[in-house]
């Protein structure tokens, strides 16, 4: 039973971690503020959504940022040939990052270990020099401009009852507020996911895969599922962000990108959700703290994760990925002198 | 000659001559690989370390020596450019890679990415611009037939790459320590036991690898006339290719890998949109990593159940 | 009609042919146990059963209406019926023992990624199902304490009784053990062959490599002797026990 009260208290937990954040826009006004706010809120969904593949299912995507751009093209494009409002364009651009993410996970989930890594690599790069050389639908390395801002209806009682429509704007609070509702939102839906006979399939591919085959997980497919959650997180994120800079380029979107959110998951600690809220916390904010050495801060980052793989690979808020397979291969070793 | 075969045959020379400089990366990729089946993402770093040593040598020999013979100049560019590197490998080795031998090896994978972006800022930040130039140290002279051209460089290029291969499997043939490498990646439990030391074949493979991308990085840094602190990532990406299509472990896989992906490129570039050409070569990866794994040369290792 | 059937199946690494032409049938309720020299092919024959393996040649029928096995992959086949332990034990080490054993029940829950995200009311039954019947199948085996510790820290006979629990939580028609009792002690040994007995009384076939004489003797209705890849003999456990052709290849081990 333990478990199952466990379950019911998820809403509680992601309640008490965002609800104080949603706070800090009634105390501090200073839009460069709320701007890293919701920044930070937009890293804190892709790292949620990389830890879905890379720490619950143990698959290295290193080609992350494709996702979250076909995610942010998708909006665009919708938004700038058929007037498609930001909330219909949500669904969309997450549903259509998630196709691209089945047909990439597909033939790659075959592929073995580090090879995946690689393999998602590649897809990330054609991808992102498909939206720099397709001049025609893209804009090129131009990009996209003019993006419409996300639009709400509000009632209003001034002469009888009707809608007027309220458009976001240049102040970036209502932004803050929309990516701190998605990520408690996502947070939960995680949180539920990996509670599930889903979550707990991931953690067995991850301890035995053959094990786990043999127990009837059907392994491919529990794996490409991982991919699908993923990769429609990211697009959800790519539509927030295009719809926020109104302009995208494909220089937004590049490996760089995707090694980022990879050090903000193994930072926070892989395989553990609220490491990778944490870690998008720290990295986000780190180079705004540190201005001054901004040169420095990719260097940073590159140090971070050989420090962290070193002394403590399991991150800051201890994942669990890494200590499973340690003892894996312990048990491995110690088969291979039997 | 007809127009459309000269277009091709100098096509082909000036994908061999790419294809050259990714072989050289490609044989770094492969033989770590090889021996403790890492992929090293820093490598690309370390020729692209490789190209920026050679531009500081340049600088030196300018202010220290007046003009030399072109070929004592880089003679002196090589010795310099692979002495740097192999410190380099071998320090990566040690601070980064050593502790972790025993890790996971998503682990290590994750490290080799910390090890890849701390060498591109930290070049970034050294010598600040984004693009640097390279002094012209080979002359440049050029045979012409038709509108076929082949130049100096690109004689070297092709004298240097042949030369340092036959090297290469002469000493993988031949030497303890070639020998050495070849038992630690078939069996390294057997190399353990047979009283091979490992930490030094290890060492030696990085010391080695490292060398023959800096070479690499020499080349490009000459063929080009210019050096990027991003060359190594595009660079290096194409090279594992490389070294992936020919059979990943395989010496030979990784030269002729080399060889044909950048011909490859070379008619791709030609013939069809320059744009796309990094498209081809990614492709080609995703392909082969996903419908045959082993590569060219490489052997089937089937999975332990 | 025999629960399983296997007809003619061979198996080749290389050149080396681990299996070849193997034939042999479990009757429903029956124990039967596998024995044979070390090298013998027993494991391949576990791993072509439950299609860790591909087969060569031969095919592998179950039950009443002879659904071919071979070529199926591993978790289609534990849907078909047949679960299995391992030789070197592959529990999931950092699981508790209670998600150990629901592991086993993925195949028989209908519940999809959408009930798991929205918590539907089927997901809540089936979650509930799922703990009430693994925290069934771990008194079963003896294990009732144990439910919620991290299986790594048990001590070894209990990290086997767990993976027989595991394997039957998927209400198998046939269990595979690939030498449930080595490395226990006489009275742990013991126990495990009652244990074994129990399950046949659940109407699950038992299929056992086994090196122990002492336990696989009088816990199998039948034995299937496997040498070089090949059945050489086949009968109840005292025919065996005599047959020349078996004690040669014993001896030749040695």
């Amino acid at each position: 039973m333990e478990r199952i009260s466990l379950k019911k208290s998820n809403l509680f937990k992601v309640a008490t971690v965002f609800l104080p954040l949603a706070l800090i826009p009634l105390f501090d006004h200073n839009p460069y503020h709320l701007d890293l706010f919701t920044t930070v809120g937009i890293y804190a969904l892709l790292a949620m959504g990389l830890n879905v593949v890379v720490g619950f299912a143990g698959l290295l995507n290193l080609g992350y940022a494709a996702f979250f751009a076909i995610g942010a093209y998708t909006y665009a494009l919708l938004s700038l040939h058929w007037h498609c409002p930001f909330w219909l364009g949500l669904p969309i651009a997450g549903l259509v990052s998630m196709f691209f993410g089945f047909l990439i996970g597909m033939p790659s989930i075959r592929v073995r270990g580090d090879y995946l890594a690689i393999t998602t690599l590649g897809f990330g790069e054609i991808v992102r020099i498909a939206f720099n050389n397709l001049d025609a639908w893209t804009g090129g390395p131009n990009g996209l401009l003019g993006i419409a801002r996300p639009k709400l209806w509000v009632p209003s009682f001034e002469g009888g009852l009707h809608f007027e429509t309220w458009s976001f704007s240049v102040n970036p609070a209502p932004y803050g507020y929309l990516v701190l509702g998605l990520v408690a939102g996502t947070a939960c839906l995680l949180l539920r996911l990996s509670d599930s006979k889903f979550g707990r399939a991931l953690v067995a591919i991850r301890e035995d895969e053959l094990a786990a085959s043999c127990m009837g997980i059907p392994t491919l497919k529990v794996k490409l599922y991982a991919f699908g959650v993923s990769s429609f997180i990211a697009g959800i994120a790519g539509c927030v962000f295009a719809a926020k800079q109104t302009i995208i380029t494909p220089d937004s979107f590049d490996f760089v990108l995707s090694v980022l959110i990879l050090a903000m998951v193994v930072l926070g600690g892989l395989g553990n959700l609220w490491g990778a809220v944490l870690g998008a916390a720290v990295l986000g904010t780190l180079p705004e703290l540190l201005r001054e050495f901004a040169d420095y801060r990719m260097l940073v980052f590159g140090l971070i994760m050989i420090l962290m793989m070193i002394f403590r690979p399991q991150g800051i808020l201890g994942g669990q990925l890494i200590q499973r397979e340690l003892d894996v291969r312990h048990k491995e070793s110690a088969d291979g002198a039997s | 000659m007809n127009a459309a075969l000269e277009l091709f045959i100098q096509q082909l020379i000036n994908g061999l001559t790419l294809g050259m400089v990714y072989a050289l990366i490609a044989l770094g990729y492969t033989m770590v690989y090889g021996v403790i089946q890492l992929i090293n993402f820093a490598h690309g770093e370390v020729f692209m370390v490789g190209a920026y040593l050679a531009l500081t040598a340049i600088w030196i020999l300018a202010a220290l020596a007046g003009p030399l013979p072109f070929w004592v100049s880089f003679a002196a560019l090589l010795v310099f450019s692979m002495a740097g590197s192999a410190l380099l490998g071998a320090t990566i080795e040690k601070v980064a890679y050593k502790p972790l031998r025993n890790s996971p090896r998503l682990t290590a994978l994750i490290t080799s990415i910390g090890v890849s972006f701390f060498l591109q800022n930290a070049v970034m930040l050294i010598y600040r611009s984004k693009e640097q130039s390279v002094p012209e140290i080979i002359p440049h002279v050029q045979v012409s037939l038709g509108r076929i051209s082949f130049s100096l460089i690109q004689g070297v290029i092709f004298l240097t790459s042949i030369g340092l291969m036959i090297f290469l499997t002469w000493f993988v043939k031949n030497t303890k320590l070639g020998k050495a490498m070849r038992a630690l990646a078939e069996d390294p439990e057997a190399a353990c036991l047979m009283g091979i030391s490992v930490d030094r074949v290890i060492r030696v493979t990085f010391i080695l690898g490292s060398a023959l991308a800096s070479v690499a990085g020499v080349l490009f840094a000459l063929y080009y006339g210019s050096v990027n602190f991003h060359d190594g990532y595009l660079a290096g990406l194409k090279a594992f290719t490389a070294a992936v299509f020919g059979g990943i472990g395989s010496i030979p896989g990784a030269m002729l890998g080399g060889v044909l992906l950048g011909v490859f490129e070379g008619l791709g570039a030609g013939y069809i949109s320059s744009q796309w050409k990094d498209v081809f070569a990614f492709l080609l990866l995703v392909a082969v990593l996903i419908s045959k794994p082993s590569g060219l040369l490489g052997e089937n290792i089937p999975e332990k159940v | 009609m025999a629960l399983l059937e296997v007809k003619g199946v061979s198996k080749h690494f290389g050149g080396v042919s681990a299996l070849s032409r193997v034939s042999l049938c479990v009757e429903e309720r029956e124990i039967v146990g596998l024995i044979g020299p070390n090298g013998a092919g027993k494991t391949s024959f576990f791993n072509c059963l439950t299609g860790l393996l591909k087969v060569d040649e031969g095919k592998i029928l179950l039950g009443r209406d002879q659904r071919v096995l071979s070529g199926m992959s591993s978790d289609r086949i534990l849907e078909a019926g047949i679960a299995r332990t391992f030789q070197n034990l592959r529990i999931f080490r950092n699981m508790t023992l209670l998600e150990n054993v629901a592991i086993g029940f993925h195949a028989r829950t209908r519940s999809g990624l959408w009930d798991a995200f929205v918590r539907s009311p089927r997901a809540r039954k089936e979650e509930k199902m799922i703990f009430d019947q693994s925290r069934e199948l771990l008194r079963f085996m003896g294990l009732e304490s144990f439910g919620n510790e991290i299986a790594a820290n048990l001590p070894y006979g209990h990290q086997k009784r767990l993976e027989i629990a595991r394997a039957l939580a998927s209400s198998p028609r046939l269990l595979c053990l690939d030498e449930p009792v080595a490395g226990m002690n006489p009275s742990e040994k013991e126990a495990l062959a009652g244990v074994i007995r129990k399950i046949r009384e659940k109407n699950i076939a038992v299929l056992l490599i086994e090196h122990d004489m002492k336990v696989v003797m009088p816990l199998s209705d039948r034995l299937v002797v496997l040498d070089e890849g090949e059945v050489i003999a086949e009968g109840r456990p005292q025919d065996i026990k005599n047959n020349p052709r078996v004690i040669q290849a014993y001896l030749g081990e040695g």
